[in-house]
């Protein structure tokens, strides 16, 4: 499975993609901006970062890199193409995907765990995945998704809302799950993080769950045939298990499930 | 028609570039000109270093722009020339030890032929003007120090010291402070993984801020900072230069005033992109194996790159100012050799080799120029064209001729550099340090209060507002982020492209100091904060390697503020060398004093450990409930001295005085080390701010966890001592039960104490008993306490 990785000037997480891609046995391969073409490939991730600096807009100048063409053109093609933070910016920016991230609510950098749920099927989620929550990290200022009135009613009629920011599940209020989180799978000697990452820890659930005041909740989007998305929290940083979590492997899954099913 | 008209009618037949060349060629002249001791002083030289320097120049006088070349080097944040004397003493070798002090960073060996290559900074002054960008280029400038030598950086820390929380410039300072430093090491994919931030009266008027970064590299393949080759090109990539920063080392060896503000044009200001672009492209010429040497342009720009160069190749240096890519009109050469424009790399290339470079900097977007050579002359020599103005003109106008501008020894500069044994004398006890501290009026109800208040004051409260700010999980390497280990760990994978992965390595970082501890006694304070960052290395299951310091300090030319300096290097020393982490860089900031008045003295110190095997990583929190909660090492004397307790009733020290056995930390740090080999330990947290009752109020807070805790006091007065002391040498450890036998026999072995203070439960309390009395507080309660804090002193939002 090659998966080209897109690298812009300041593409900061392409790395990370690519180290994703590659503990989870796909084959990556970083993609220089200035490339007019991109090689024949089964997938595209473009990484999170600040390409060119996020001046004048968050996304905005990647448009005219010689690559960005090629990218428009395979994704159109069917190419799953999944955009992650800044990639999710240039998305919009590349007009893959409607509406604009708009500077976070509280006007500042966030970077911490959140929930989200999935809420509907594609090219990076599975069925399996549909109406479950994960927990996953986010890292941006500019990351409250908005659209025009017209476009979110579509996206929500024709279900391509992918990600909304939730609650966290637990705990109940009752000691019960402190007690289930803390003497679950996290004792040592596993490469599962603390009890401190597992449960919600106390100053986590005073936060409110929409980290950035995206409009209806939503924390990513797929195209009208569900094969490009763009979501603002990284999975690529939360897919092997010495990290802690590894709930964003289940997106890289599922995308490889989809493409050894269309390629037998 | 009048005189005047006359005059107007012929500058206006004048053209502007004409004018402009004139207004150049007449400032050029001025540089020119022979400098005298009034305007030696005003660049901050003494009359005794003028002539000296007269003496080493011979027959003549320096002019303007060699006496600002001078001023800089002779700076004491370019020569150390107060400090270079003590520092001598530090330990500096050892196996581990790849690269020692004297290049852009230090270096210690983690296996596989692979090396940690790390620094700490300061940017102290520049952050106290403008603190957004003073913050955000300090955190550029050790970026560039660490990829200079040909690692790429995995993770950085930073250590912040900022006044008074009530003070009416702190929230803008910390906000400021905090958003530089996000702006920086976010924007360039460095992930900012630990920190400590304390507030205090004393940095009222002289904030801190260190910046550390660590990264990795092949110890094979480090790259110096050395001019080699006579003959070969000289090239400048990066940022062209402005006048942002100039003469910044100097402002840095002085004192703040009320004036210290109107210095803002002396502050640089940053591009993160530009150095994102300039540390790939770096990294990609460092592979190609095509630079002889390279220095980034940090402190004193372009002069101390390319005189340190030269210094360490024992060559010399001959520069076209010419050629010097450059975003301003009409700059000089003064102004070009003093600017600090960031984002900027002097490399010397291999013969030959020179093309390579420029192609690689293309392809990054990058400004980049061959702008000189090396010699064999030892002399630093620059030359530029009178009236010439690259940045408007295509080329010199007719006649004109490129001539020298600068012409002076090397050595003059960097080893000839004056170096001072100044005067000490030891601070005088004060009066608080006989008395004791009155508890007449202390009973259990102000102890159950200050149970509850204490953990939400600014110093102790939750540090989530500012590590939020910056992305701490970038480069998937963050195995434990803020507050969730004694010290960060970070996986690396030095081999990022290579299709199997390579080998997968893992450091432990954590950077401490205590000024409180430092200011009571220097020498024994300071060895405390090295032993306090070593101990954080070993809680998080690693094993300390490696230190770089950050030594801030008042005005070097106070008998007692020299004093401290000396004391304090003399106990990291001895810490250093009992605990077997050599000092493999650091930095020095002195001056760091306002209207007289000069800041605790802080030497921060950063610790480097790699984690051999990843499964004996230790986090704070206990994993289940019903594990017990000890307390492991020295017993503590109750002594309050140097505590947040005490401080939060304004004093600093009592009769009680803290006692620090070094010898027994080592004993402790190997019993820790030891017991989790033998996966005895399942969490541990060392006992710092806060005493006893933090610590293991973080522990649980961490776990999401309630618990119980049991004391032996039998009174208010000794119940303080017993739960807020911040007596060194004690770790708590978090135990499944049948282990606590085993681990008393060890510690007594050991002759260590080991005292089970109570355990872990499902619930959303933390009560305590004690013969005195007894308390429950809700977690719950005290987390959003613990929270609240730093929005509100920072007037912003919970988001």
């Amino acid at each position: 499975m090659r998966v080209a990785v897109i690298r812009y000037p300041g593409s900061n997480a392409d790395f990370d993609a690519f180290q994703a891609l590659r503990a989870l046995g796909m084959r990556p391969s970083f993609v220089f901006h200035k490339s007019p073409e991109l090689a024949p490939c089964d997938a595209i991730v473009i990484p999170g970062g600040f390409s060119y600096g996020d001046y004048l807009r968050p996304g905005s100048i990647a448009r005219f890199s010689p690559i960005s063409a090629a990218v428009i053109e395979a994704a159109q093609r069917g190419v799953p193409t999944l955009g992650i933070c800044n990639g999710f910016q240039i998305l919009t920016e590349l007009g893959l995907l409607p509406g604009a991230l708009a500077p976070n609510e509280g006007s500042r950098f966030v970077c911490r765990d959140i929930w989200l749920r999935t809420e509907t099927s594609g090219a990076f989620t599975g069925t399996d995945m549909v109406g479950k929550a994960l927990r996953l990290p986010i890292a941006h200022a500019n990351g409250r998704y908005v659209a025009e009135p017209e476009t979110l009613r579509r996206l929500q009629g024709e279900g391509q809302v992918a990600f909304r920011y939730v609650a966290a599940p637990l705990p109940q209020g009752d000691a019960s799950g402190a007690q289930r989180e803390a003497t679950g799978d996290a004792r040592r000697g596993t490469l599962a993080r603390s009890a401190a990452a597992q449960a919600p820890a106390l100053a986590q659930s005073i936060a409110p769950p929409n980290p950035n005041g995206s409009i209806d909740d939503i924390a990513g989007i797929y195209d009208a045939k569900r094969r490009v998305l763009g979501l603002m929290p990284h999975p690529e940083r939360a897919s092997e298990s010495v990290l802690g979590n590894r709930s964003g492997a289940a997106l890289f899954e599922s995308l490889g499930r989809l493409l050894s099913g269309e390629t037998r | 028609m009048t005189q005047e008209h006359t005059l107007e009618a012929t500058s206006q037949a004048l053209s502007p570039s004409a004018r402009e060349r004139a207004a150049l060629l007449a400032r050029m002249h001025q540089e020119a000109q022979a400098a005298d001791l009034g305007l030696a002083q005003s660049f901050g030289l003494s009359a005794d270093e003028f002539a000296l320097l007269c003496e080493r120049l011979g027959e003549r006088l320096p002019n303007f722009a060699e006496l600002g070349v001078v001023s800089v080097m002779w700076s004491e944040h370019c020569s150390y020339k107060s400090s270079r004397l003590h520092l001598r003493r530090l330990p500096t070798t050892g196996p581990q030890v790849v690269q020692g002090p004297g290049e852009n960073a230090g270096a210690v060996a983690i296996g596989d032929g692979y090396c940690a290559v790390f620094k700490m900074e300061s940017h102290n002054h520049p952050s106290f003007i403008e603190p957004f960008q003073g913050a955000a280029t300090g955190v550029g400038g050790i970026l560039r120090d660490v990829f200079t030598m040909g690692a790429r950086p995995v993770a950085s820390l930073n250590s912040l010291r900022l006044g008074a929380p009530d003070h009416p410039k702190t929230a803008h300072l910390l906000k400021g402070v905090v958003a530089g430093i996000a702006h920086y090491g976010n924007c360039m994919g460095v992930p900012t993984v630990g920190g400590e931030l304390r507030f205090g009266a004393c940095f009222n008027g002289n904030n801190l801020v260190n910046a550390f970064t660590v990264g990795i590299a092949k110890s094979e393949g480090l790259f110096f900072g050395k001019a080699e080759g006579v003959g070969n090109d000289v090239l400048y990539v990066g940022s062209r230069t402005g006048r942002d920063g100039i003469h910044g080392a100097t402002m840095a060896s002085a004192s703040f005033s009320d004036e210290s503000e109107a210095k803002l044009p002396t502050v640089q200001v940053g591009d993160p992109f530009i150095e994102k672009l300039l540390l790939e492209a770096c990294l990609e010429i460092f592979a190609a194996d095509v630079l002889e040497g390279v220095q980034d342009m940090g402190a004193a720009g372009l002069t101390s790159s390319s005189v340190e160069m030269a210094a360490r190749a024992g060559n010399g240096l001959d520069l076209d100012l010419d050629r010097i890519p450059r975003r301003a009109a009409g700059l000089t050469p003064y102004e070009l050799l003093l600017s600090e424009s960031q984002e900027r790399m002097l490399m010397v290339a291999k013969p030959g080799c020179a093309e390579r470079v420029i192609e690689i900097c293309e392809k990054w977007d990058l400004d980049v120029a061959v702008v000189g050579r090396v010699t064999e002359t030892g002399r630093f020599i620059c030359r530029a064209t009178p009236g010439f103005d690259p940045y408007r003109d295509q080329a010199p106008h007719e006649g004109a001729e490129s001539k020298v501008v600068v012409d002076l020894p090397v050595d003059l500069l960097t080893d000839a550099a004056p170096v001072y044994d100044r005067p000490q004398t030891p601070r005088a006890p004060s009066a608080e340090s006989t008395q004791a501290i009155d508890f007449a009026d202390y009973g259990w109800e102000h102890f159950a209060a200050d149970l509850r208040e204490q953990p939400a004051r600014a110093n102790l409260c939750s540090r989530r507002w500012v590590y939020e700010h910056f992305d701490h999980i970038v480069g998937v390497g963050t195995v434990a982020g803020p507050g969730e280990s004694d010290a960060a760990i970070v996986r690396v994978l030095p081999e990022r492209e290579e299709g199997a992965g390579g080998p997968e390595k893992h450091l432990a970082l954590a950077v401490d100091c205590n000024e409180r501890f430092v200011r009571i006694h220097p020498r024994q304070g300071a060895a405390m904060s090295v032993a306090e960052c070593a101990r954080n290395i070993v809680c998080a299951g690693a094993k300390p390697l490696g230190m770089t310091d950050c030594l801030n300090f008042g005005n070097p030319q106070v008998p007692e503020v020299m004093w401290e300096i000396a004391q304090a290097i003399d106990g990291m020393g001895e810490a250093s060398r009992a605990l077997d982490v050599p000092v493999v860089s650091g930095n020095v900031s002195l001056y760091n004093e306002t209207d007289g008045e000069s800041i605790f003295p802080t030497p921060s110190v950063a610790v480097v450990g790699v984690l051999e095997n990843p499964e004996k990583r230790l986090f704070i929190a206990p994993t289940a409930v019903g594990q017990l909660l000890v307390e492991l090492g020295v017993p503590s004397n109750g002594s309050l001295s140097g505590s947040e307790w005490l401080a939060a009733r304004n004093r600093l020290e009592e009769a009680r005085t803290l006692d620090f056995d070094l010898q027994a930390e080592v004993r402790l740090q190997q019993l820790i080390a030891r017991a989790n080999a033998e996966g005895r330990i399942s969490a541990a947290h060392d006992i710092s701010e806060g005493g006893l009752w933090q610590a293991a109020l973080e522990m649980l807070l961490a776990a999401g966890l309630g618990g119980e805790l049991t004391g032996t006091a039998a009174d208010a007065e000794a119940c303080a001592r017993e739960w807020f002391s911040e007596a060194p040498s004690r770790v708590v450890i978090a135990i499944d039960s049948e282990q606590v036998a085993h681990l008393a026999a060890m510690a007594a072995e050991s002759g260590l104490a080991c005292t089970a203070i109570g355990r872990t439960l499902a619930s959303e309390t933390l009560s305590l008993t004690t013969p005195a009395g007894s308390t429950s507080v809700n977690l719950r309660q005290l987390a959003e306490a613990r929270e609240q804090t730093l929005h509100a002193l920072t007037g912003s939002h919970l988001i």
